[in-house]
């Protein structure tokens, strides 16, 4: 089947008064109809670049888009003319982001900002427009939607404004939605309430979601399909759970060891990634993770790995792959996390 | 953990039994924080009672607004309080006059949530360091610079960068500068509160390893406050849950995870997503928000969304009681002695 979105080899830098910086490079991932793929990654590591990109959202400049494509539908997202681009954004693919006080128009009826997202990509009424945004605040979960829908952001809660941006997001049934963290601002119990909704929205209107994330335990509940991005990479990509029981690549395996379980024996000490990520004004000439990794080799020093694949439906960049690798520690140290 | 026989509690701290009965390093009795919201009363915190024993850390966890941040705040006196009595080593810190408290103040010591908010800018690393010695006249010239380098290398930082301001650090290294300061006049306990929350994930282990370790090399008791309910079981000895502004449930940690009784911990541990996409869990999603401390609901503050609510639960307040031994919670489902 072909994929609804397709991101080969994506390199975005951002031009500034220190030097450039070079925020993606060489992103690659496709995501297909009614799929959950997650990007997983800490803060700087390219996920918001990448998918304000595949929105064409990065002002430019100082953003320049240096290589690769971005493929939605056969079409090629880059080339694309901002005319063309408006009738993509928010018809075809839709996007919510991590805090919804700064995202929705205070000054605006909730209601009217669902109604402009509908208007604006269809040819209806205001009061036709106006029964579809009570029937999407109803979707959500907001109670009284007759009341909630002429009031202002304000008197939301904070749960309920990120499921006010999910009705808008949602309100032209795109293809696909990118959700740029969308719980971290929120509560766990909250959270949880959200990601629900996600799901069962995703089961009754057939989305695709991009979910961006730095919660692994996010990405284990929500997704079919993880990448892992590291200083502006992709390092590690394939269905979600053979790649946390068989982590490919040592920053991914880092990961899940330096989080605590709520179902692990507390006694096992936090292995924690040494070092922080690597500076993208300069970034190393080999693997970026080479600084922080145990298993560093002479290689990975001067040459970065590229993305192959290691095992069924999973792929990684790394040189312990690599058959004249020497794979004793890599091997030993398995995953013996704490199950 | 703590075990009581014949009526004496005994705690156990991994493997080592302390036979004689301790005498908690904190009592904190009914303490209670009100604001003055307008004309209306905010009720931040309501009756806390509980006991922090040395060497202890004790985790204090709720979501955003449950109080907690205010109770820890309350309890070092950096907020003054409405009613109730807090004794550390049998001084009741709340009579104190402002002198007397200062003195205290050097054992007393705090670890803030944002390393950017809680740094001055315009102050260099030694400054920042230096200021508790400064304030408390305990140290000065050549002493005080040996004093910081001693700190600096306990924290993993190094000497050079004591001349350094705090911008040229990334998030992990401030939260380093500032758990030194906290450190510089050998404090006996110290409030840290939410102090990983604002780092990456691959960091947090890091400075969770440090706080860890440092217990444990200088014999410090932690108030540790945190929403993350994994990184606090990870890190505590006994959990405090708190709920709009009320003590919900208290036992050590092993316990209060493996069989939590009352039902927001309940929600609250099954709401945490894990990074375990081969198990699949129960889920109890609570319905709607956290009611407005202004205006709690009436009797149990947690009926309004607690899946179990009964009429009395809108009536009578529950009471707090110790249900198993070590074991404290206020819900009615339980009756003493009865589960």
């Amino acid at each position: 089947m072909e994929p609804l979105l397709e991101v080969e080899d994506l390199h975005v830098s951002f031009k500034t008064y220190a030097g450039t910086v070079k925020a993606v490079q060489g992103v690659n991932f496709a995501i297909r109809e009614g799929e959950t793929l997650g990007i997983v990654g800490e803060s700087g590591c390219g996920k918001s670049a990448t998918a304000k990109a595949i929105m064409k959202l990065l002002p430019s400049p100082p953003a320049q888009y240096e290589r690769g494509l971005i493929r939605f539908q056969g079409k090629d997202v880059l080339k694309a003319s901002e005319k063309e681009m408006q009738s993509i954004r928010g018809k075809q693919i839709s996007m919510i982001f991590q805090d919804p006080m700064t995202s929705l128009n205070p000054t605006s009826k909730i209601g009217k900002q669902i109604m402009e997202a509908i208007v604006k990509h269809e040819n209806i009424s205001m009061k036709e427009a106006r029964q579809r945004a009570l029937r999407m605040l109803e979707l959500v979960g907001i109670p009284q939607p007759e009341k909630r829908i002429d009031q202002y952001p304000h008197e939301y809660s904070g749960g309920m404004r990120q499921r006010a941006m999910i009705a808008i997001a949602l309100a032209c049934r795109p293809k696909l939605l990118i959700a740029d963290e969308p719980t971290t601002a929120l509560d766990v119990t909250i959270q949880a309430q959200m990601l629900e909704l996600m799901k069962s929205i995703q089961e009754k209107m057939g989305t695709a979601i991009i979910l961006i994330t730095h919660d692994l335990g996010v990405v284990a509940e929500m997704c079919d399909r993880v990448a892992v991005m590291y200083a502006g990479q992709v390092v590690e990509t394939g269905r979600v759970k053979p790649l946390f029981k068989h982590p490919q690549h040592p920053y991914t395996r880092g990961l899940l060891k330096s989080v605590p379980r709520l179902d692990a024996n507390r006694k096992a000490p936090l292995q924690p990634i040494v070092g922080s990520p690597p500076d993208l004004f300069e970034p190393p000439q080999g693997c970026a993770f080479y600084p922080r990794c145990s298993y560093a080799m002479r290689i990975c020093k001067d040459y970065a790995p590229k993305l192959e694949k290691t095992r069924e439906g999973q792929y990684a960049s790394c040189w312990l792959h690599h058959p004249l690798a020497d794979k004793t520690k890599w091997l030993k140290e398995g995953m013996a996390v704490d199950r | 953990m703590i075990v009581r026989l014949e009526g004496k509690p005994i705690r156990v701290r991994g493997e080592r039994l302390e036979k004689e009965e301790q005498t908690p390093l904190l009592r904190i009795k009914n303490l209670t924080k009100h604001f003055t919201v307008g004309k209306q009363k905010l009720k931040a915190v309501e009756g806390l009672t509980f006991d922090i024993y040395p060497g202890e850390t004790l985790g204090l966890v709720g979501e955003s607004g449950c109080g907690k941040s205010t109770a820890g705040r309350t309890m070092i006196r950096l907020l003054e309080p409405t009613k109730g009595e807090v004794h550390y080593n049998g001084i009741q810190l709340f009579s104190l006059s402002g002198r007397e408290m200062m003195k205290i103040r050097r054992e007393i010591q705090m670890i803030f949530q944002d390393p950017y908010a809680s740094l001055n800018p315009r102050m260099t690393v030694e400054e920042i360091i230096g200021e508790p010695f400064a304030i408390h006249g305990t140290l000065r010239g050549k002493k005080k610079r040996e004093r910081i380098k001693e700190l600096l290398g306990l924290v993993g930082l190094q000497p050079e960068h004591m001349s350094r301001f705090p911008h040229e650090f990334s998030g992990g290294q401030r939260q380093r500068i500032g758990i030194a300061r906290a450190l510089a006049l050998e404090p006996k306990f110290i409030v840290c509160d939410e102090p990983i929350s604002a780092l990456d994930v691959s960091i947090q282990a890091q400075v969770v390893n440090l706080l860890k370790e440092l217990q444990q090399k200088m014999g410090l008791t932690y108030l540790f406050i945190a929403h993350d309910l994994s990184m606090v079981k990870y890190i505590s000895d006994r959990v405090l849950v708190m709920y709009l502004g009320h003590m919900v449930e208290l036992t050590d940690s092993a316990n209060l995870y493996d069989n939590p009784l009352h039902p927001y911990t309940k929600a609250l541990l099954s709401a945490v997503p894990i990074p375990e996409p081969e198990v699949k869990r129960e889920r109890i999603i609570l319905k709607g928000d956290v009611p407005s401390p202004i205006n709690p609901p009436s009797g149990c503050v947690f009926r309004t969304r607690c899946p179990e609510a009964m009429d009395i639960c809108a009536q009578v307040k529950p009471a707090w009681q110790e249900v198993m031994p070590n074991h404290f919670t206020a819900c009615h489902l339980y009756r003493q002695g009865d589960v």
